[in-house]
């Protein structure tokens, strides 16, 4: 599909004054796309010009249309010397190459100089003609839609996703080309900004064809970093999660996104359906099970994951609950193999989302994670980036490796970083090892809302505690106990995920931002040596996080953390270990016990009482905790043949650490037969660890926070929302650089940032800081550098609903994937499922019989549908469509309408969120993602390092929310900073720092709003947001 | 441990109107630091002072690098860099050219030059504003002042567009403007009773009726832009003054003037008999004002002269503001039966804003 970009300049205004005789300037503007370039006319004499030029037509390949950024120099022309640039605007096509996002761009761009900063603005257009040319051997993936959100965009369906994508690409960094000795700093920053530009194009466009070869239509939860090598050169690599998306509720939408790839994939699942072997063998389990009542084995033909069904039944048919959970080894082993066929054919089954459909996370094993140090070399031929292929794809085995161990197939909430200091890098990488439910990854059309349906007969908000591992073979020494939800199933006694909190999960009272902050010196030296001293430094830096993090929780009195990260940074002389998790006390989980203090000298009666005021304190402060999060489960009575397990710490956390040798070391962070959570002071280090324990001050009153997407507990969102960026670099004096006095100077920027956030937004009260996110680096010897971004968001208090309610309402919002009258079922279901609901077996059965059997004829009757389908072949897909369409916005009605709906034009809002409270995102516009580099030579004079930063960051907010207006858009979400690198040289009056920002830009429209429009054209139109009769206030 | 640096910077830019203020009362952060703890902020809301201390300083830069916008209020409004809810602009450019009383009325009248900058310091030590709020002032004052100067329309309409001002705001500079133009003398010892509210007022009728955007229409209408310029004073009307002479020159005029006054006023003036004994002087005063202001410096003295030829003489005597009130109307109507003085429109067009400053200007 080649194509024609159109670009007209129509104006600029406040433009610099570039003639400093006459205060005036003679603007021009060079358009440049590829080798072409256009120049309009000079505008003489004015601050304000109007060129309003004539299209600028470039003809391209749309391969060039992918990977190249149009670039717009504004100049001012001069007889008599070279022309000055003004400063330059990037604009990334992309939006414009896939029919459902923007079809223009216009807007007000600011312009950038890489020394001045901002120097006014020029307003653009530019449209794109796509003709339409089917080459098979094509190079580009233009259509393939990405998206930063980590979850399923709001206004898309899954229908199937196919799984991890990666890319990686690498270049020489032009600050390190010779070139660069000879060019100004203006130059090489532009270099440098117009290098990456067309790199992220060209990994965007790689795994576009990836995506296009697992027949996907899309990138889920696309997450692009640098890594700035330095003298070994520049890398960018990107992963995601490829899938088949289908927009919402829009019929018009639909047809013209029917384009031949996704029609195609929805039929080849069928045709080649992946694993016949294991629906022959799915019934031979359950006919073991004589009690069934009745006999699902029909339906095993072709559900692979009806094992789960049987799980969930299995309680009701009246077996006792001790035997249920013996039962659930094989059905487990059975379960796993059946996905792990599914999943088989992919290398890496990982997925970068968060968050799910309802259905698609069966059981979590545990956070997994792996490192390893390398020592940079020289990219030789940047065309093969094998090393740092080689490297990523070692971890990535590890990573498989592990989640095998925990019982899993698969890797949810999966993310990679770099840390790099010299020529040592660390690769980390993440995620969850957990169960899924096969059917989104095969096809997921009319199969999908059968299972939905069998899948409600799990006990809501619970299943997913459940272990997946084999009981009698643990992968390490964990203390299981009954669920303390549905009480058939065994569960952890605490659970470390870096996945979002599931909608349907049953939380108890609310949640809270948990960190773990740790330094380690180290020696300075070279090379081989370095990365050695930093492979074994790494081990402990990870158990004492884990420590720390599962105290902190103790202390909390929760037993659960969500978002989990944990960021290692490397610099010359220390190590530095950030881990940011929100916990919550899950109703399934046992409660913590609480923390014990051991002295080491028992005979001194002076220590002793410290021990023990010291033991009062904790004390004091776990019920301080609970009081302040409104943790209060109901006292449950023990259950026969499960005792309460003795309180013992063990770890979640399969890591490991390898160096360039390829050794690979596995750790156990339990702590073997030692009482965990019996915390020994034998050293002032112990004590101290103590005491930094107890030194997190919590949010003041009205203030929460969290690091995942909503805070647990809290649900009644207004729609004022803050997103705010904070850095703060501290010096260290180097004089007492010991491990503790680091620890302390660490904990307390930590601590003392989040302070001043509270009080900077106390405006906001009642209000919570959601998806607090932490960076830590190490840019000098003595330097810390802590970037935070997050957004706060505040919520009404006096309307605070019941625990119920808002579990109900929270499942109705998930459930808008499925069809309406399934909408009911989470309704009943959750209610059953409140913690505080006694749970007599019989009493159950009887409740839930007659509603199960409905619910078992119509699932039949589905089975004869798809059977239908399958022989009439694409009609299937336009069941699906009319079973869809009607959907979804029940959501509504339930949610109260935003107070205040007038929303000033112009505005841009951002948000690290995938959503916008109170609000609903009616379409996506496409991916933002830039790069900046602002440079100073005169940093005294722009306020200093603070003034400087200050500056760039707002302007960097500036120039991505005038790129999403120009889109369209009126917002971006799930903003990302993903890279703060500053460097200073006061003594030079030098600074210069690079920004990566990445977000989705879309269109929000508020729902008080959308309800008048809807009354008003009650006829289901293409505006996905109103579909008629179905919004009712 | 020392912070480098230390920044906060929202999607939506955060202005704390506390620190704003303080911030334009020129306090430097330390200073102002103290002050918020004095507040008793910490106790509300459980900060420390380092806290207090890095977010002053991060609402001072924010608010030093919007000033550079303040300075052309129309481009806060489309910049880009800052978002910036509508009412927050308002209140920021608002507040930005507020100015304080005491310092208005040292600088009022004066010319907005270098020289009266240099003076600032005594003004600062003078009235305990802080020098930097001073100049902001100060500032402010000459840009206003420099922006409208060459404008035609509307004095009030021009700053109110070019600064985006409330009218209640565009006014006062409007006065300002205006005073420095025209370099009335405020500063005066006897003056110093009069407030800046008093000259505003006694402006705003002077350019509504003494300039030259006042000729040949009604003051209200504001289609008619032709030689309309409020700022200086109707060098023509001015002249003609002159001709008003006749009433204090003309000894029979000057009597007849005299009795119908009188006669009017009799019984209903609690200082009639003072009023009476004085009639002459108060008339040649009012009249001699009149007739010297061709000259420059006598233009520069009209509130001196007023003051010292009318509100003194009658606050000397106790009049009540009720009876100026009613001398004021009966001296000026009484001229209309005049049968030998031909100058009835010149005339009302002076008494009518004189009878309003002097009322205005007549208190303790």
């Amino acid at each position: 599909m080649p194509g024609k970009l159109k670009v007209k300049i129509v104006a600029g205004r406040h433009l610099p004054v570039m003639d400093r005789a006459s205060d005036l300037t003679d603007a021009f503007v060079e358009v440049k796309f590829g080798n072409t370039t256009f120049k309009t006319d000079v505008y003489p004499k004015s601050l304000n010009p109007q060129w309003n030029s004539e299209w600028f037509k470039f003809e391209v390949d749309d391969e060039d249309l992918q990977d190249e950024p149009l670039q717009i120099t504004v100049l001012d022309h001069d007889t008599y010397s070279a022309n000055d640039a003004i400063g330059k605007v990037y604009i990334d096509i992309d939006p414009l190459l896939y029919s459902e996002a923007a079809t223009v761009i216009s807007g007000w761009f600011p312009i950038y100089d890489t020394i001045h900063g901002i120097r006014g603005e020029i307003n653009v257009v530019v449209k794109v003609d796509l003709f339409n040319d089917l080459n098979r051997f094509r190079q580009s993936s233009c259509g393939v839609k990405f998206f930063c959100t980590t979850s399923i965009p709001k206004c898309y369906r899954a229908v199937i996703i196919h799984g991890f994508v990666e890319e990686l690409v690498v270049n020489e960094d032009p600050e390190y080309q010779w070139i660069d000795r000879i060019r100004t700093p203006r130059a090489s920053n532009e270099a440098r900004q117009r290098l990456i530009s067309l790199m992220s194009g060209e990994l965007q466009r790689k795994i576009g064809l990836k995506v296009l070869e697992m027949r996907g239509n899309a990138v889920v939860g696309y997450l692009q970093c640098f890594d700035l090598e330095g003298e070994s050169g520049l890398v960018v690599r990107a992963i995601g999660t490829a899938c088949t998306l289908d927009k919402l509720s829009s019929p018009a939408a639909f047809l013209p996104a029917c384009n031949s790839p996704s029609k195609e994939m929805k039929e080849i699942p069928f045709n080649e359906d992946p694993n016949p072997n294991t629906h022959s063998s799915g019934p031979s389990t359950p006919l073991k099970n004589q009690t069934y009542s009745f006999s699902p084995s029909k339906s095993y033909s072709r559900q692979s994951s009806s094992s789960d069904t049987d799980l969930s039944l299995t309680p009701k048919t009246g077996m006792g609950s001790g035997s249920a959970g013996k039962e659930g080894g094989p059905f487990k082993a059975l379960l796993r193999q059946q996905t792990q066929s599914a999943l088989e054919q992919r290398e890496f089954p990982f997925f970068t989302l968060t968050a799910f459909p309802p259905g698609f996370l069966v059981h979590v094993g545990g956070v997994v994670s792996a490192r390893s140090v390398k020592l940079l070399d020289r990219i030789h031929n940047p065309d093969e980036p094998e090393t740092r292929d080689a490297w990523w794809a070692e971890i990535r085995q590890e990573i498989k490796s592990h989640a095998k161990a925990l019982g899993c197939h698969a890797v949810v909430g999966y993310s990679e970083s770099t840390s790099i200091c010299e020529e040592v890098c660390i690769l980390s990488a993440s995620g969850t090892a957990a169960v899924l439910n096969p059917r989104f990854l095969q096809d997921g059309t009319v199969e999908g809302c059968l299972e939905q349906r069998l899948e409600e007969n799990l006990p809501a908000g619970c299943g997913f505690c459940h272990i997946p591992y084999d009981e009698l073979n643990m992968p390490f020494p964990a203390h299981l106990t009954y669920c303390y939800n549905c009480r058939k199933q065994k569960v952890p006694d605490v659970l470390f995920t870096t996945i979002d909190l599931p909608t349907d999960a049953t939380v108890i009272g609310k949640g809270c931002l948990i960190q773990a902050r740790l330094c380690r010196l180290k020696k300075k030296a070279q090379a081989e040596a370095n990365a050695t001293a930093i492979s074994n430094l790494l081990p402990f830096m990870e158990y004492e996080v884990h420590t720390q993090l599962m105290n902190k929780l103790k202390l909390k009195g929760m037993n659960a953390l969500f978002g989990l990260r944990i960021q290692i940074t490397v610099g010359e002389n220390m190590l530095m270990g950030l881990a940011s998790a929100t916990g919550v006390y899950l109703a399934a989980l046992p409660t913590p016990g609480g923390i014990q203090i051991a002295g080491k000298t028992p005979n001194d009666g002076s220590y002793e009482q410290h021990i023990s005021h010291m033991q009062k304190k904790i004390n004091d402060t776990i019920a301080k905790n609970k009081e302040l999060y409104e943790i209060n489960p109901p006292i449950s009575e023990e259950i026969i043949g499960s005792p309460i397990p003795e309180p013992r710490q063990r770890s979640r956390l399969l890591r490991s650490q390898s160096e360039s040798s390829d050794e690979v070391t596995e750790l156990d962070l339990s702590h073997g037969k030692k009482d965990a959570f019996v915390l020994e002071i034998d050293d002032t280090d112990a004590m101290e660890d103590v005491h930094s324990l107890l030194t997190d001050v919590p949010p003041p009153s009205g203030f929460y926070s969290c690091n995942t997407e909503i805070m647990p507990g809290i649900n009644n969102w207004t729609s004022e929302i803050q997103m705010f960026t904070s850095v703060r670099v501290i010096r260290l004096s180097s004089l007492n650089l010991t491990n503790h006095a680091l620890n302390k100077n660490f904990n307390d920027l930590c601590e003392n940032l989040l302070k001043s956030l509270y009080f900077k937004l106390r405006s906001m009260i009642p209000c919570c800081l959601c998806h607090v996110n932490f960076t830590v680096s190490l840019p000098e010897d003595e330097l810390i550098q802590v970037t935070v971004t997050a957004v706060a968001i505040t919520f009404d208090k006096n309307q605070a609903l019941q625990t119920t309610k808002a579990h109900v309402e929270k499942s109705l919002q998930r459930a808008s994937t499925d069809n309406e009258e399934l909408l009911q079922f989470p309704l009943e279901l959750c209610s059953d499922s409140l913690p505080s609901h006694p749970f007599p077996p019989a009493k159950a059965t009887s409740v839930d019989y007659s509603s199960f059997a409905d619910r078992c004829s119509s699932w039949i009757e589905l089975i004869k549908l798809k059977a239908q389908t399958i022989r009439r072949g694409s009609i299937k897909t336009t069941v699906t469509v009319e079973k869809t369409s009607p959907m979804g916005e029940g959501n509504f009605r339930n949610r109260s309408a935003a107070p205040c709906a007038n929303s000033t034009v112009g505005v841009v809002k951002m948000t690290p969120l995938s959503f916008i409270p109170g609000a609903k995102i009616t379409k996506y516009l496409g991916i933002i993602n830039m790069f900046f580099i602002r440079e100073t030579t005169s940093l005294r004079e722009e306020g200093g390092v603070s003034g400087f930063l200050h500056a760039f960051i707002a302007e960097v907010f500036a120039m991505v929310r005038a790129h999403v207006a120009a889109l369209g858009g009126n917002a971006v979400v799930s903003y990302i900073m993903k890279q703060c690198v500053f460097m200073e040289n006061p003594n030079k009056n030098q600074a210069q720092c690079l920004i990566n920002v990445s977000g989705d830009a879309v269109v929000f429209a508020r729902e008080s709003e959308l309800e008048v429009v809807s009354t008003q054209q009650p006829a289901a139109n293409c505006q996905p947001a109103c579909t008629g009769g179905e919004v009712t206030t | 441990m020392t912070s480098e640096l230390d920044i906060f910077v929202g999607n939506t830019t955060l202005i704390d109107e506390d620190v704003y203020r303080l911030w334009l009362d020129g306090y430097s952060v330390g200073d102002a630091v103290a002050l918020r703890v004095r507040s008793g902020i910490l106790e509300q809301t459980g900060a420390t002072a380092a806290v207090l201390q890095s977010d002053t300083m991060d609402h001072y830069r924010t608010f030093h690098m919007l000033e550079r916008l303040l300075h052309a209020p129309p481009k806060l409004l489309h910049q880009l860099i800052y978002q910036i809810p509508p009412s927050r602009q308002a209140l920021l450019i608002e507040r930005y050219y507020a100015f304080d009383e005491a310092f208005v009325r040292e600088v009022l009248g004066k010319k907005l030059s270098k020289g009266t900058k240099k003076d600032l310091d005594d003004i600062s030590t003078k009235t305990g504003i802080t020098l930097k709020s001073c100049r902001r002032q100060f500032d402010n004052f000459k840009r206003v002042f420099k922006v409208v100067e060459e404008m035609r329309g509307s004095l009030v309409d021009n700053v109110q567009q070019h600064f985006l001002l409330s009218d209640r705001l565009a006014r006062d500079y409007a006065a300002i403007v205006f005073f420095a133009n025209n370099r009335f003398e405020t500063g005066k010892k006897k003056l110093q009773y009069l407030s800046f509210g008093d000259f505003a007022f006694c402006a705003e009728l002077m350019i509504q009726n003494w300039t030259l955007g006042a000729v040949g229409e009604a003051p209200t209408d504001p289609d008619s832009q032709v030689d309309d310029m409020d700022m200086d004073l109707d060098k023509e009307f001015l002249q003609d003054l002159k001709e008003l002479k006749v009433l204090v020159a003309d000894k029979d005029l000057l009597d007849l003037h005299k009795s119908l006054v009188c006669t009017a006023l009799r019984g209903k003036l609690g200082v009639f008999s003072e009023m009476e004994a004085n009639f002459k002087n108060l008339s040649r005063g009012l009249v001699n004002v009149a007739t010297k202001l061709t000259h420059n410096k006598d233009v520069r003295d009209l509130f001196v002269d007023l003051v010292e030829k009318f509100v003194e003489p009658c606050r000397s005597d106790h009049w009540p503001l009720s009876d100026v009130r009613l001398f004021l109307n009966q001296y000026s109507a009484s001229v209309h039966s005049l049968d030998g003085f031909r100058h009835q429109a010149l005339w009302d067009r002076y008494m009518g804003t004189l009878r309003g400053c002097l009322l205005r200007l007549y208190h303790d």
